[in-house]
C-alpha cells in the first residue's frame, strides 16, 4: 500500500466497471469509514473511485406513495427532511444519534450501512481479525469485547454492525436499489448484510460489481408510527452499546395489530426481531406486553464474557422503546 | 497503482496516485500537487501552512480540524485533498468579523475563557459557527447535543456553550 | 497595581481564538522532511529480522532506520530527573534488537511528506522470536515492593500506631477493594518533535513539553553534546496533564532522523501511538480497612494498593500518602506494592497517586459513614484533621472546613435524603455524594529575567511553561502587580530552554514556583533601581529610568522553598459535591450537577483559576463513568486506543459545574500566598460521583469506570445475593 489511487466516476456505470475488475478497490462517497481505514492501515483499498460527480444521487423524492433516498444523499440532509421525519421518525432519530454534525455533512446514506465493524481487534491491524484478515483468529471471543455482538455472531467472528441508520432501515422494510454490470436489482435491507459465518469477511451480498443506488422507503402507517432508541455509555458521539427501532399499529381497540423491532449495538448485523413481532401482534399495547415480547429477544443470545450486560440490556431497551413509542401514539 | 487508465471502453476512468489540485482556502485558490492519500487537513497544514486547523486524531473522533466547507462544517480529517476540489473552504484563519477583526464567536470565547490550552478552540470556534448556522443554537442542551462532536480534553465545555449561546442569542434576527 | 486577583482575560486568547497560536508540529523549518515509526507487535522478545527494501524503494523516501543502522548514540548516565522513575532505565530506540513490549518503535522512516512516511512504514516488514518476561496478566501474587530508587518516595510499608490492632479491636468495621483502570492523558494536541541540527552541530528541537530544561538535559546526554548545543522551543503545549513531563523515545528518534537525513525532520504521533509513546496513570487495585468507635471516630485506616509499572522502570506515585494525614485517625497503616509488566512505563497524569489513592479512601469513608448510619459529610468533620498526623507537623493552612460548608451550602446538600434508592426524577434515580479533595502544596526553584523599559513596558522570560491553565497571564499579573504596571504593558515569554531556569510545568506547582521568582525579581528590579545614583525615593522605577535617560534595566531573579517545609505540612484542599441520575433500566449514568470548593491559597486569576477547576471536574466526570484502557492480557496491548474507543467526555455529558475557591492564602507556605489548584480539581471528583451513584441506586461499585455493563452486571448480582 505505498500508493492510493484515486479515479473519479462520472457515471455508476463506469464506477461499477471499475470495481468489478478491481477486485480490490472500494467505491467512495462520503469517506467517513473509508478515510479512517486509510489512517490506520486497516483494510486500506489500493484505489478508490469517486462516486460524488455522478448526478441523480442526491435527491429525497418524495410522492404519495414512497420516499426515495439516492445513495449519496448526505446524514444530515435526511435528518432536516420534513417528509422523511413525518413518514418515517425512526430513521431520523437514529441519524441525530449517529456520529457528530461534521461526520453527517460528509457521510452519505448510500456509505452508512457498509461501513466496517468497530470491534477493537478489527481497528487494530496487529492482531487477530477473520473479518481483517480471514483464518488470523478472532480476538474478541476471549478478549476485549464489552461492545461485541451476542446475537449472530459465529466462533469465527462477534463483531456488532455499528450503523444506526441501517437498524432503522431494517425495522421499515426498506428496499436496496442496487447497480451492477448486469443492470439493476432491488433487495430487500434485511438482505444487505451477511452473518459472519466462517467467512467473516464478506459483509454483505453485493457482487463485486455492485454499489448502492438508493433506497426505497414505502408509506405506511406503521412506519409513521416509529422511533428509535439508542443507549451508549457517554451522551453523545458514541456507537450503540445497544438500540432498538421500533413501529407499531394499534387496532381501535388499543391492540397491536402490527409491529416492527429491529435491534443495533448487540448483533452481528442490522437484527430483525421477528419473533419479538410476532409476540406483540394482538396484545395491548401494555408494559407487561412489551416486557413479556422484549424478553424474547434474548432467547438465542450468546454472551462472551464482558458483553454478558447486553442479555439484560436488550430487552429493556426494547420495551423502553416500545414504551416510548406508545405514550407517542 | 501507477496512474493508468482503467475499466472498460467508453467507460474509461482515470486513476492516479499523485495530482495537481487546486483549493479555494479562505477566499483564495492553492494549486498544490498532492498524493490521493493526501487529505484536506494534511493539506492545509502541512503545504499551506494553514497551522489553525488542528490535528488531534486524524480519524474524525475529536473534531479539532473542523472546517466549513460550502458553508458546512466538515471534518477535515476525512476528506481527501483531491475532493475538497471545487468546494469553498472556510478555516479559522478566514473567520471575520463584520468589521474585519474578531468573528462574535471568537469575541465571546475570549469574553467566556471557552478554553485551556488553546487546540481544540479553532475546531470548537468553526464547529459553532456552523451550529448557530444551522439553527442548533437555540438552549444550551442544543448546543451540547450538537456540539459533541468537538471534544475538549481541558474541559472549557460550560464556557463554550455560554459562548455559542450568548453569540446565537446575540445574531438571532 | 493590584493586579493580583483580578480576573483578567488570557493574555495569548487572541492568538487561540485566530488559530495563530503555534504548537510543536506547526513550525516549518525550511526544507523539512517528515518521520513515521514501524511497531514491533510482541510483547517481549527479540527482533530476528527486518526487511525495509519495499519501503526504501518508494518514491520519496529518505531513508528507514533499524537497530541495524541506527546511529550509536553516546547515551551518558543521566542522573534522574525528578520526573523519571527511580529506578530502571528508559527505553532506548532503535538501540537494540530487544523488544519490552508490544507498540514499541523498532523503526523510523523519514520521507518527503508525512503521507509518504506513514505509506513506507507499513512496508517494513518483520519477524520476531518471542521471549519469557514479566509476563501481561496483572496477578497480586507477583507484587514486589518498589526497587530501592523508587521506595524513598514510595515507602513500601508506613505505620502509625497499631493499625491491624486498632481495627482488630474496634467495633465498626468495613473493608473493601477498588479497581482504578489504566487511564491516558489523551490531551488534543498528539506529541510531536521537530528537530534541526545547524552546521555547527547544534541541536535546536521544537516540542511539546512541560519541562523544556528537562528535554534539553536529557537529549545533551543522549548525543553527548554541550548544554548550549542543544535548545528546546515549547511555546504552545495543546493540553499535557503529565504526559509531557518526560523527554520520551520520540523526541530522540526525531533528533537522530534530522542527523541521519541532514535537514530538519518532524515526527507526529498518531493518536494510537499516544498509547505506548508515552506514559499512562498506572492501573492500580487497592484494599482499604477501615474501622470506627461506635460513635463515629475512626481508630485505624489501613490501605493496601498494588500499582502496575514496566519491567523496564519501577514507576511509583503517592497512591498512599493522604492516607496518613487526610483525617484524624488514631492509627494507620499503608502497603505499597508493584506488579510489573511487559508493557511501556506509566508517568504521572494529572494528581498522580493522590488522585488515585483518594478515589478508594474516599470511597470506603463513604461505606463507613453509611455503616454507622452517619451523613457522609458530618462523618468526615467528626474525623477533621487539625494537624498533619503523618509528618506530625500543623498545616501552613488549612480551610478544609471551609470548603465542605462553601460546597454543601451552594450544592443544597441538605435536600439530601440520607435513605438510599429514596430520591427520583421520574424514572431517574436521583443520587447525591460527596468526595474530599488534597494535594500537596509543592515548590521547586526557579528564576526570570526580567526588563524593564523607559517606555513603561516590561518583558519578563522563563523557561516555564503554559499547558493551558494560564501561565502566561497569571505570571503577567504577577509581574504587573509588582511593577506596579498594567497588565497590558507587560509581556511574559516562557517555553524555550535558552530563557532562564523553571521547574517542570506540573504538580500544580509553577504557581508557586515561578510566581515567587516573578515577584522575587520584580522586588530585586525595584531594589536595584532604586539604589542608582539618582533615585529618587517614592518614585516609579519607570520614572528613574526616564529621568536618568536609561532605555532599560534588566535583572536575574529567582525564589526557592523556604525552611518552612521543616516546620510545617502544605496542602491545597477540596470538596466535592456531585448529583447523578441513574437510568434503573440501562444502567447509564449521567451528572447534571458538581459542586466544588477549594482551597488553594491566594488565587491569582480567579476566571483561569475557574477553568481550571471545572476542566477538573470534566475529566473527574470521565474517570468516574467511562475512561478507562481496555488491556488485552493475552496480547499486552490497550484495544482501544483511539478517541471513539476510549472515551471522554464530550459537551452532552457536562451540564452544570461550579467551583468556588474559598478565603485562603498560605503565607508561611511561600511569599505569594498560593498552593496550586490543578491536581486537587480533578481529585475527589470520580469518588464523589460514585459515592453519589450508590446513594441513587443502592449498588456499591468498586470499580472504574462506572459503565452500563457494571452497573447491570452489579445489579444482577444484588439480586441474586
Amino acid at each position: 500500500m505505498s500508493g492510493l489511487a484515486y479515479a473519479r466516476a462520472a457515471s455508476l456505470e463506469s464506477a461499477t466497471e471499475v470495481i468489478g475488475s478491481h477486485r480490490a478497490a472500494e467505491v467512495i462517497a462520503g469517506g467517513t469509514d473509508l478515510l479512517q481505514r486509510l489512517e490506520e492501515h486497516v483494510l486500506p483499498p489500493p484505489l478508490v473511485v469517486d462516486i460524488n460527480g455522478v448526478e441523480g444521487l442526491r435527491a429525497i423524492e418524495v410522492d404519495d406513495h414512497e420516499i426515495r433516498l439516492g445513495a449519496l444523499v448526505r446524514l444530515n440532509q435526511v435528518i432536516e427532511s420534513a417528509p422523511v421525519r413525518d413518514a418515517f421518525p425512526a430513521i431520523v432519530e437514529a441519524l441525530i444519534v449517529t456520529a457528530s454534525p461534521q461526520v453527517r455533512n460528509l457521510a452519505t446514506v448510500g456509505g452508512n450501512p457498509l461501513q466496517k465493524t468497530r470491534c477493537l481487534y478489527f481497528r487494530d491491524q496487529s492482531t487477530p481479525c477473520n473479518k481483517r484478515e480471514p483464518g488470523s483468529g478472532c480476538g474478541a471471543l476471549e478478549g476485549r469485547n464489552r461492545i461485541n455482538a451476542i446475537l449472530g455472531g459465529s466462533e469465527h467472528c462477534i463483531a456488532t454492525h455499528p450503523s444506526d441508520f441501517a437498524v432503522a432501515m431494517a425495522a421499515l422494510d426498506a428496499t436496496v436499489l442496487v447497480v451492477g454490470a448486469r443492470g439493476e436489482r432491488r433487495l430487500p435491507f434485511t438482505e444487505l448484510h451477511r452473518l459472519p459465518g466462517d467467512t467473516p469477511h464478506l459483509e454483505h451480498n453485493l457482487a463485486p460489481d455492485e454499489v448502492i443506488e438508493g433506497y426505497r422507503l414505502t408509506r405506511t402507517p406503521l412506519a409513521r408510527h416509529s422511533h428509535y432508541l439508542k443507549v451508549r455509555d457517554r451522551g453523545e458521539f458514541e456507537w450503540a452499546i445497544c438500540s432498538a427501532a421500533v413501529a407499531l399499529e394499534l387496532d381501535h381497540g388499543g391492540r397491536i395489530a402490527d409491529a416492527r423491532v429491529a435491534v443495533g449495538g448487540v448483533a452481528t448485523k442490522p437484527w430483525r426481531l421477528g419473533q419479538v413481532e410476532t409476540a406483540l401482534q394482538g396484545r395491548q399495547a401494555t408494559a407487561e406486553a412489551f416486557a413479556e415480547a422484549a424478553a424474547l429477544s434474548v432467547q438465542n443470545a450468546v454472551a462472551h464474557g464482558d458483553n454478558a450486560y447486553k442479555l439484560a440490556l436488550l430487552p429493556r431497551t426494547i420495551a423502553r422503546a416500545l414504551t416510548e413509542l406508545r405514550e407517542r401514539l | 497503482m501507477e496512474n493508468a487508465s482503467t475499466g472498460a471502453e467508453g467507460g474509461a476512468v482515470q486513476a492516479r496516485s499523485t495530482m495537481r489540485v487546486t483549493l479555494e482556502v479562505n477566499g483564495r485558490e492553492h494549486a498544490l500537487d498532492v498524493q490521493a492519500r493526501t487529505t484536506l487537513l494534511d493539506a492545509l497544514r502541512d503545504r499551506l501552512h494553514l497551522n489553525g486547523t488542528k490535528k488531534g486524531c486524524a480519524l474524525g473522533q475529536c473534531g479539532a480540524c473542523t472546517v466549513l466547507m460550502d458553508g458546512e462544517r466538515v471534518n477535515a480529517c476525512l476528506v481527501l485533498a483531491v475532493m475538497a476540489q471545487g468546494r469553498h473552504i472556510t478555516t479559522i484563519e478566514g473567520l471575520r468579523g463584520g468589521d474585519g477583526l474578531l468573528h462574535p464567536l471568537q469575541r465571546a470565547f475570549l469574553d467566556h475563557d471557552g478554553f485551556q490550552c488553546g487546540y481544540c478552540t479553532p475546531g470548537q470556534i468553526m464547529s459553532g459557527v456552523g451550529c448557530i448556522e444551522e439553527g442548533h443554537a437555540g438552549s444550551r442542551a442544543e448546543i451540547r447535543q450538537y456540539m459533541s462532536g468537538n471534544i475538549c480534553r481541558c474541559g472549557a465545555y460550560v464556557n463554550i456553550v455560554e459562548a455559542i449561546f450568548e453569540t446565537a442569542v446575540g445574531t438571532r434576527p | 497595581m493590584g493586579a493580583i486577583g483580578k480576573p483578567v482575560a488570557r493574555v495569548d486568547g487572541p492568538a487561540k481564538v485566530t488559530g495563530t497560536a503555534t504548537y510543536a508540529a506547526e513550525f516549518h523549518p525550511e526544507n523539512m522532511a517528515y518521520a513515521a515509526l514501524v511497531h514491533g507487535t510482541i510483547p517481549r522478545g527479540w527482533i530476528k529480522s527486518i526487511a525495509t527494501d519495499a519501503a526504501e524503494s518508494v518514491p520519496g523516501v529518505i531513508a528507514v532506520v533499524t537497530h541495524l543502522n541506527a546511529p550509536r548514540l553516546p547515551w551518558k548516565p543521566v542522573d534522574a530527573a525528578p520526573v523519571d522513575p527511580g529506578e530502571g532505565e528508559q527505553l532506548r530506540p532503535l538501540h537494540s534488537d530487544e523488544i519490552l513490549f508490544a507498540g514499541q518503535p523498532i523503526a523510523l522512516v523519514i520521507a518527503e511528506s508525512q503521507e509518504t512516511a506513514r505509506a513506507a512504514a507499513a512496508l517494513v516488514s518483520f519477524t520476531c522470536v518471542p521471549s519469557d518476561g514479566a509476563g501481561l496478566v496483572f496477578d497480586r501474587a507477583r507484587a514486589r515492593p518498589p526497587s530501592d530508587g523508587t521506595r524513598e518516595s514510595y515507602p513500601a510499608e508506613w505505620e502509625r500506631g497499631d493499625a491491624e490492632g486498632a481495627f482488630a479491636s474496634a467495633p465498626r468495621r468495613i473493608e473493601g477493594s477498588y479497581l482504578q483502570p489504566r487511564l491516558f492523558h489523551n490531551a488534543m494536541e498528539p506529541h510531536a518533535t521537530i528537530a534541526a541540527w545547524d552546521d555547527e552541530g547544534k541541536l535546536t528541537l521544537w516540542d511539546k513539553s512541560q519541562w523544556v530544561d528537562n528535554v534539553r538535559d536529557q537529549i545533551t546526554r543522549n548525543f553527548g553534546l554541550a548544554e548550549d548545543e542543544v535548545r528546546v522551543i515549547s511555546p504552545f503545549v495543546g493540553g499535557a496533564f503529565g504526559s509531557a513531563l518526560r523527554c520520551w523515545p520520540h523526541v530522540t528518534m526525531a533528533a537522530m532522523a534530522a542527523r541521519i537525513a541532514r535537514r530538519p525532520v518532524r515526527l507526529e504521533l498518531t493518536r494510537r501511538e499516544l498509547y505506548t509513546a508515552v506514559g499512562y496513570r498506572p492501573y492500580t487495585l487497592q484494599d482499604v480497612k477501615l474501622a470506627a468507635d461506635e460513635d463515629g471516630r475512626l481508630r485505624s485506616v489501613i490501605q493496601t494498593a498494588y500499582g502496575l509499572t514496566s519491567a523496564y522502570e519501577d514507576y511509583g506515585e503517592e497512591v498512599l500518602d493522604p492516607v496518613g494525614m487526610l483525617y484524624d485517625t488514631m492509627s494507620a497503616r499503608t502497603v505499597y506494592r508493584l506488579v510489573e509488566l511487559d508493557t511501556n512505563t506509566p508517568t504521572p497524569m494529572r494528581g498522580p497517586g493522590a488522585v488515585t489513592g483518594v478515589f478508594a479512601l474516599e470511597m470506603a469513608i463513604d461505606e463507613m459513614a453509611d455503616a454507622m448510619d452517619m451523613d457522609p459529610l458530618e462523618f468526615r468533620l467528626k474525623n477533621y484533621a487539625e494537624r498533619d498526623l503523618k509528618k506530625d507537623l500543623p498545616f501552613s493552612s488549612k480551610a478544609l472546613r471551609s470548603c465542605y460548608e462553601t460546597a454543601a451550602l451552594r450544592f443544597g446538600w441538605e435536600k439530601r435524603d440520607p435513605r438510599r434508592r429514596a430520591m427520583h426524577d421520574g424514572n431517574m434515580l436521583v443520587g447525591y455524594g460527596m468526595a474530599t479533595a488534597v494535594w500537596p502544596a509543592m515548590q521547586a526553584p526557579a528564576s526570570v529575567r526580567i526588563r524593564l523599559f523607559a517606555n513603561g513596558t516590561a518583558v519578563v522570560r522563563t523557561a516555564a511553561s503554559d499547558m493551558g491553565p494560564g501561565t502566561y497571564t497569571s505570571m503577567t499579573q504577577v509581574a504587573a502587580d509588582r511593577l506596579d504596571l498594567p497588565v497590558e504593558r507587560v509581556t511574559f515569554e516562557l517555553g524555550d530552554s535558552s530563557l532562564p531556569m523553571a521547574p517542570v510545568h506540573g504538580g500544580s506547582m509553577t504557581m508557586a514556583s515561578v510566581g515567587n521568582a516573578v515577584a522575587a525579581g520584580c522586588k530585586k528590579l525595584r531594589d536595584d533601581i532604586a539604589r542608582l545614583d539618582g533615585a529618587e525615593d517614592g518614585e516609579h522605577p519607570v520614572e528613574t529610568l526616564m529621568r536618568l535617560r536609561r532605555d532599560s534595566f534588566e535583572v536575574d531573579g529567582a525564589a526557592e522553598p523556604g525552611a518552612e517545609a521543616g516546620t510545617h505540612s502544605s496542602y491545597a484542599f477540596g470538596a466535592v459535591f456531585a448529583e447523578v441520575r441513574v437510568d434503573p433500566d440501562f444502567g447509564t449514568v449521567r451528572v447534571p450537577r458538581l459542586v466544588g470548593a477549594y482551597d488553594g491559597g491566594v488565587i491569582v486569576n480567579p476566571r483561569t483559576a475557574r477553568s481550571q477547576a471545572i476542566g477538573g471536574m470534566v475529566q473527574g466526570i470521565g474517570m468516574a463513568l467511562m475512561e478507562a484502557g481496555e488491556w488485552d492480557d493475552r496480547l499486552g496491548r490497550v484495544m482501544n486506543a483511539n478517541l471513539a474507543e476510549y472515551l471522554v467526555p464530550v459537551h452532552a455529558d457536562v451540564e452544570e459545574l461550579e467551583a468556588v475557591f474559598v478565603e485562603s492564602e498560605d503565607r508561611i507556605f511561600n511569599p505569594l500566598g498560593v498552593k496550586g489548584i490543578a491536581e486537587i480539581a480533578l481529585c475527589g471528583v470520580a469518588p464523589a460521583i460514585a459515592n453519589a451513584v450508590w446513594h441513587a441506586t443502592g449498588l456499591r461499585i468498586r470499580e472504574l469506570p462506572l459503565t452500563p455493563d457494571r452497573l447491570l452486571m452489579a445489579e444482577q448480582a444484588a439480586r441474586t445475593s
